[in-house]
C-alpha cells in the first residue's frame, strides 16, 4: 500500500496531507473500479455480441427506467461525498491557528523572498520551525506578473497577485528539506523559480535565527555581499555562473569579455559597464537575448551593493 | 411503390426512391476549378475545406508538441531555449484549441452532416456559411502573421499581466482568436436555424440523430459564450494599447477579473469541444451495434443539460487564483453535476451495445477507445474538483493529462471515428480497413504511453509549462515522449491510407455500414443538392429493426413544394 501511495503522490509532511491523500485515494479507487467495469462492459459486449451475420437483428429496447434512475443516483451520492470531502479539508488548509508564525512572501521575475518578524530576510530558501503553524503573506512584487507557490509535499498552493495580498499557511510535521516551485506561468524564469523549504527542530531554528540575526552584511567583503544579492535580488533566474545560458547571459567570464549589442556596437565588460547594465539594463541589449530585464535595481540597490555584484561577477572567471 | 406518410397533421404522398450507387455525377465534380471551391456555398464543400484546414492546423500543432516532447526528454537544453520553448507551447495550445479542435467536429463533419441529416439541401444561411469559413481564414490568417512578427509567449490563456507586459506580438494573436469566435458564433446560429426551420416532413424532434442534438446544444453554448470571449480579448488589447487599467494591477486594474472573463468562455468552450464528440460516438455506437440507441432523450437532453452546467463551474480553474473561498466552494459544488449527464451518456451507450449486433469496424474501435480513454479523462475530473485535492494537482502535469485525455482521448478519437465512418460518403471511396485498425491500436497505445506518465508526475508535483525540471521527473518525462513517437506514427499512417484511398480506395457504397440516419439515404459521394428527392421521415434515426428501405421515402410529387423553386432542370430529371 505504502509502495502505491508513493507511486502517486510525494511524502505527505504537513498537518493537512494526510486527509487530502486519503481523498486523492478514495477517488482512484473508485473511478478504478468504474473503469474496470466499463472496461469489461465493452470487452465483453464486444465478443458475445458480435455481428455473425449481416442478417443479424436486434431486440428494441428503447430504455429501462430502474437501470436509468439507478445510474443517476449512485454518482450522485458519490460526487456529493468527494464534494462534502473535499470542501471539510479545504477549509482547514484555509483556516490558519491564531497563533501562526507569520513570513511575508515577494514572488517576483524570477526569484522569492521570505521575510520573518524578527526581520530576516531569507532568498530562495525559506526556513521554518517544525510542528509550528506557519501563515505565508503573499504578494508579487509591484508591476510584477502573476506568480504561485507550491509545495508539493505539503500540498500547498496559492496563487501571489502584485497589489493584493493572498494567504496560506501549513505545518511541517517532521524536519527535513523540500522542494518548493513557482506553478503560475511568469516567462522565461519559470521553471528556474523554485527552492527549498528547510523545516528545522525548534533548538536548530533558534540557533539559526541567532546566526542570521547576527550577521552585519555591512562588514561583509564585497564579492560576499554580491553573492548574498545574487540569490537574494533573483539574478540567478536569469544568469547562470556556471556558463550556461538561461534568460539572460551568463556571468561566468562575463567580466573584460567583448560584448555585442543588437543596436550593432561592441563593448569591454569593465566595471562601467557592469554597473551600468545593471541599473540601465535595456540600454544596451546582448544579441541573442530578450530586452526583459527588470529595471529597478537602480534605485533598490544601494551603491555598496551594486559594487558587492560587480566584485562578485568578477571573480567568476 | 407509393405510400402516405402523416406528419403535423397533414398527408403527404410518398414514394420510395432508389438511391443510385457510385454517381457519375456529384457534389464533387458538378463544378471544378479552385474558384468553384473557394466561393461555393455547398455546405459539403465548405465542410471538406474546414476538413483540409484542420488537418493542416492539427498537423502544424501535433509538430510542436512533438518536439516540445523532444526538449523534455532531459531536464538540460536539447533543441531550444527556455524563451523559444514558451513560445511554442503557447503555440502548440492556442493552434490545437482555437483553429484545430473548436472547428474540427461542428465546422467539418458538422457542417458536412448537418443538413443531410437533417433531410435538407444546405444550411439555413448558404452565403453566411461560406462567410463563416471566411472569417475563420482570416482570422487563421492573423495568428500565423503573429507568428512570422514575434511569436506569442504567454500560454494560450493570455493571462494578465504577463500577456500587458510580454513584448511578443499578443495583439495579432487575440486579435486572430477575436476573428475566429465570429466564425463560431454565425455558424452556430446558422445550425440553429437550420435544425428548427430545416427538418424534412416527418423528422420531429424525437426523431433527429443524435449527433444533431449535440450539434444543436453546440451550437447554443457557441452563441453565447464566443462573445464574452471577444469582450475580454478586445479589452486586453485596449489595455495593451490604450494603457486602459483593467486586467493590469499596474494600471489599476484586476487580473483575477481577467481569469473570470476568460474560464466564462473557454470552460464552455471544452463543451463546444467535447459535446460534438458525444454526437458522433451516439451515431457510430448506434449503426455499429446495429440497434436503436438506449435511451435516446436521456442522451440527447443530457447534451443540453451539460451545456447548461457547462456554463456555470468556470471558477474551478481558479480555486488557488486568489478568488473568494465562497466562490470556489460554490463552483466546486456545481463542478461535479457536470459528471452526472456525462456518466449517463456513457452508460446508455453501453446499454445500447448489450446485445447488439456489434461489427468492430475502425470507427467502432475509435468509439470503443473513446469510452475507455473519456471515463479516464472524466473521472481525474471528478478528482481535479474536489477542493482539498485541486489545491495539490492545479497548475501540473495531472491537468495537463486530464486535459488530454479529454479533448484527445475524447474528442479528437470521437472525430478521427467520424471521419472514417463518413470518409465513405465525403469522398465515394472505402479506407483500408487493416490499416485502419493497426493505427487506431498504434494511437491507443501511444496516447495512453504518453500521457499516463503526465497523470502520475503531475501528482508527485511536476508544475506545467515548465522548461526544465528536477531530475526525480526524468523517468516520467522519457516514457511519455516515447509515447509520443508512437502516437506521431499512427497518424502518419492514417495520412497515408486515407491519401492513398482518396486515389486508389474502393469505390464506396450508398450505405456501407447499414444506418438508418437520413445522411446514408443519398449516394456516395451524395448529389450536388445532397438528396434527388426530397426525404420525408415515418421512423426514428435508429430505427433499426426496420428495413432500410422503409428509410428511403420521399414526396411522391416534387413539383409542388415551394422547396424545389428555382432548381435545375436536371435535377428533376433525375428524379423521374
Amino acid at each position: 500500500m505504502e509502495y502505491v501511495t508513493n507511486f502517486f503522490l510525494p511524502s505527505a509532511e504537513s498537518t493537512y496531507a494526510a486527509n487530502v491523500d486519503a481523498l486523492f485515494h478514495f477517488i482512484n479507487i473508485v473511478s478504478l473500479i468504474l473503469l474496470v467495469g466499463i472496461t469489461i462492459a465493452i470487452v465483453y459486449f464486444s465478443i458475445k455480441y458480435r455481428r455473425k451475420s449481416q442478417e443479424d437483428t436486434t431486440p428494441l429496447i428503447t430504455h429501462n427506467t430502474t437501470l436509468e434512475v439507478t445510474w443517476t443516483v449512485i454518482p450522485l451520492i458519490l460526487i456529493l461525498i468527494v464534494f462534502g470531502w473535499g470542501f471539510n479539508d479545504y477549509v482547514e488548509m484555509r483556516t490558519p491557528p491564531a497563533d501562526s508564525y507569520e513570513v511575508y512572501v515577494e514572488s517576483f521575475s524570477f526569484g522569492w523572498n521570505f521575510e520573518h518578524p524578527n526581520g530576516i530576510v531569507e532568498s530562495n530558501n525559506l526556513t521554518v520551525p517544525v510542528a509550528t503553524p506557519v501563515r505565508l503573506i503573499m504578494r508579487s512584487r509591484d508591476g510584477d506578473v502573476l506568480h504561485s507557490f507550491f509545495v508539493p509535499q505539503f500540498r500547498l498552493k496559492q496563487d501571489l497577485m502584485p497589489n493584493r495580498y493572498t494567504y496560506a499557511w501549513f505545518e511541517a510535521i517532521r524536519p527535513g528539506e523540500f522542494v518548493y516551485f513557482c506553478t503560475e506561468y511568469c516567462g522565461g524564469g519559470h521553471s528556474m523559480m523554485n527552492g527549498i523549504v528547510h523545516v528545522m527542530d525548534q533548538d536548530e531554528f533558534d540557533a539559526w535565527t541567532e546566526d542570521e540575526l547576527g550577521r552585519d552584511l555591512d562588514a561583509l567583503p564585497l564579492a560576499e555581499l554580491g553573492q548574498l544579492l545574487y540569490t537574494r535580488e533573483g539574478c540567478q533566474g536569469c544568469h547562470s555562473t556556471d556558463g550556461s545560458s538561461r534568460v539572460g547571459p551568463t556571468f561566468a567570464g562575463l567580466y573584460m569579455a567583448e560584448r555585442e549589442f543588437t543596436d550593432g556596437s561592441t563593448r569591454i565588460a569593465d566595471e562601467d559597464y557592469l554597473i551600468e547594465s545593471i541599473v540601465n539594463p535595456r540600454d544596451l541589449v546582448n544579441v541573442g537575448y530578450p530586452n526583459n530585464m527588470p529595471t529597478f535595481y537602480g534605485e533598490t540597490l544601494s551603491e555598496r551593493e551594486l559594487m558587492g555584484l560587480v566584485e562578485f561577477i568578477k571573480e567568476l572567471q | 411503390m407509393s405510400a402516405s406518410s402523416t406528419t403535423n397533421g397533414k398527408t403527404l404522398k410518398v414514394r420510395y426512391f432508389d438511391i443510385e450507387e457510385n454517381p457519375t455525377e456529384h457534389y464533387l465534380n458538378a463544378e471544378t476549378g479552385l474558384k468553384s471551391w473557394l466561393f461555393t456555398v455547398d455546405h459539403k464543400r465548405i465542410g471538406l475545406m474546414y476538413l483540409a484546414s484542420i488537418a493542416l492546423f492539427f498537423f502544424v500543432g501535433g509538430v510542436l508538441a512533438l518536439v516540445l516532447r523532444t526538449e523534455l526528454f532531459t531536464p538540460a537544453e536539447n533543441l531550444m531555449t527556455a524563451e523559444t520553448y514558451n513560445r511554442i507551447f503557447t503555440i502548440h495550445g492556442a493552434v490545437m484549441v482555437f483553429l484545430f479542435i473548436i472547428p474540427s467536429i461542428p465546422a467539418a463533419l458538422g457542417n458536412f452532416l448537418l443538413p443531410m441529416m437533417l433531410g435538407a439541401k444546405d444550411v439555413a444561411f448558404p452565403r453566411l456559411n461560406l462567410a463563416s469559413f471566411w472569417i475563420y481564414s482570416i482570422g487563421a490568417l492573423f495568428t500565423l502573421a503573429s507568428l512570422a512578427v514575434n511569436p506569442i509567449d504567454t500560454g494560450w490563456t493570455f493571462y494578465t499581466p504577463y500577456s500587458v507586459q510580454t513584448g511578443s506580438a499578443v495583439i495579432l494573436m487575440t486579435l486572430g482568436v477575436f476573428i475566429m469566435g465570429f466564425s463560431s458564433i454565425l455558424t452556430g446560429m446558422n445550425f440553429i436555424v437550420t435544425i428548427h426551420k430545416m427538418r424534412a416532413p416527418g423528422m420531429t424532434w424525437g426523431r433527429m440523430p443524435l449527433f444533431l442534438w449535440a450539434m444543436y446544444a453546440t451550437s447554443i453554448i457557441q452563441v453565447l459564450a464566443t462573445p464574452v470571449l471577444a469582450i475580454t480579448l478586445a479589452l486586453l488589447i485596449m489595455e495593451r494599447t490604450l494603457g486602459i487599467g483593467i486586467f493590469d494591477p499596474a494600471l489599476g486594474g484586476d487580473p483575477v477579473l481577467y481569469q473570470h472573463f476568460f474560464w466564462f468562455y473557454s470552460h464552455p468552450a471544452v463543451y463546444i469541444m467535447i459535446v460534438p464528440a458525444f454526437g458522433v460516438i451516439s451515431e457510430l455506437i448506434a449503426t455499429f451495434s446495429r440497434k436503436t440507441i438506449f435511451g435516446y432523450w436521456a442522451i440527447a437532453m443530457s447534451s443540453l443539460a451539460i451545456a447548461f452546467i457547462g456554463s456555470l463551474v468556470w471558477g474551478h480553474h481558479m480555486f488557488v487564483s486568489g478568488q473568494s473561498e465562497l466562490s470556489t466552494v460554490v463552483f466546486s459544488f456545481l463542478t461535479f453535476f457536470v459528471g452526472i449527464p456525462t456518466g449517463i451518456k456513457i452508460f446508455n451507450w453501453l446499454a445500447t451495445m448489450h446485445k447488439g449486433s456489434i461489427d468492430m469496424k475502425t470507427p467502432m474501435l475509435y468509439a470503443c477507445i473513446f469510452l475507455f480513454l473519456f471515463t479516464i479523462g472524466g473521472v481525474t475530473g471528478i478528482m481535479l474538483g474536489a477542493i482539498s485535492v485541486n489545491v495539490q494537482l492545479h497548475d501540473t502535469y495531472y491537468v495537463v493529462a486530464h486535459f488530454h485525455y479529454v479533448m484527445m482521448g475524447g474528442t479528437v478519437m470521437a472525430f478521427l471515428g467520424g471521419l472514417h465512418y463518413w470518409w465513405p460518403k465525403m469522398t465515394g471511396k472505402m479506407y483500408n480497413e487493416f490499416w485502419g485498425k493497426i493505427s487506431a491500436v498504434i494511437i491507443f497505445i501511444g496516447f495512453n504511453l504518453t500521457f499516463l506518465p503526465q497523470f502520475i508526475m503531475g501528482s508527485q508535483g511536476m508544475p506545467r509549462r515548465y522548461y526544465s525540471y528536477i531530475e526525480q521527473f526524468q523517468t516520467m518525462h522519457q516514457l511519455s515522449t516515447i509515447g509520443s513517437y508512437i502516437l506521431g506514427v499512427g497518424f502518419v499512417i492514417i495520412a497515408v491510407y486515407l491519401a492513398h484511398s482518396m486515389f486508389r480506395g474502393q469505390k464506396a457504397p450508398s450505405n456501407p455500414w447499414g444506418a438508418r440516419t437520413l445522411d446514408w439515404m443519398t449516394s456516395s459521394p451524395p448529389a450536388h443538392h445532397n438528396f434527388n428527392y426530397q426525404p420525408v421521415l415515418n421512423n426514428g434515426a435508429y430505427d433499426f429493426h426496420k428495413p432500410i428501405a422503409d428509410f428511403t421515402l420521399g414526396i411522391a410529387e416534387d413539383d409542388h413544394g415551394h422547396e424545389h423553386k428555382g432548381e435545375p432542370v436536371k435535377q428533376q430529371e433525375q428524379n423521374a
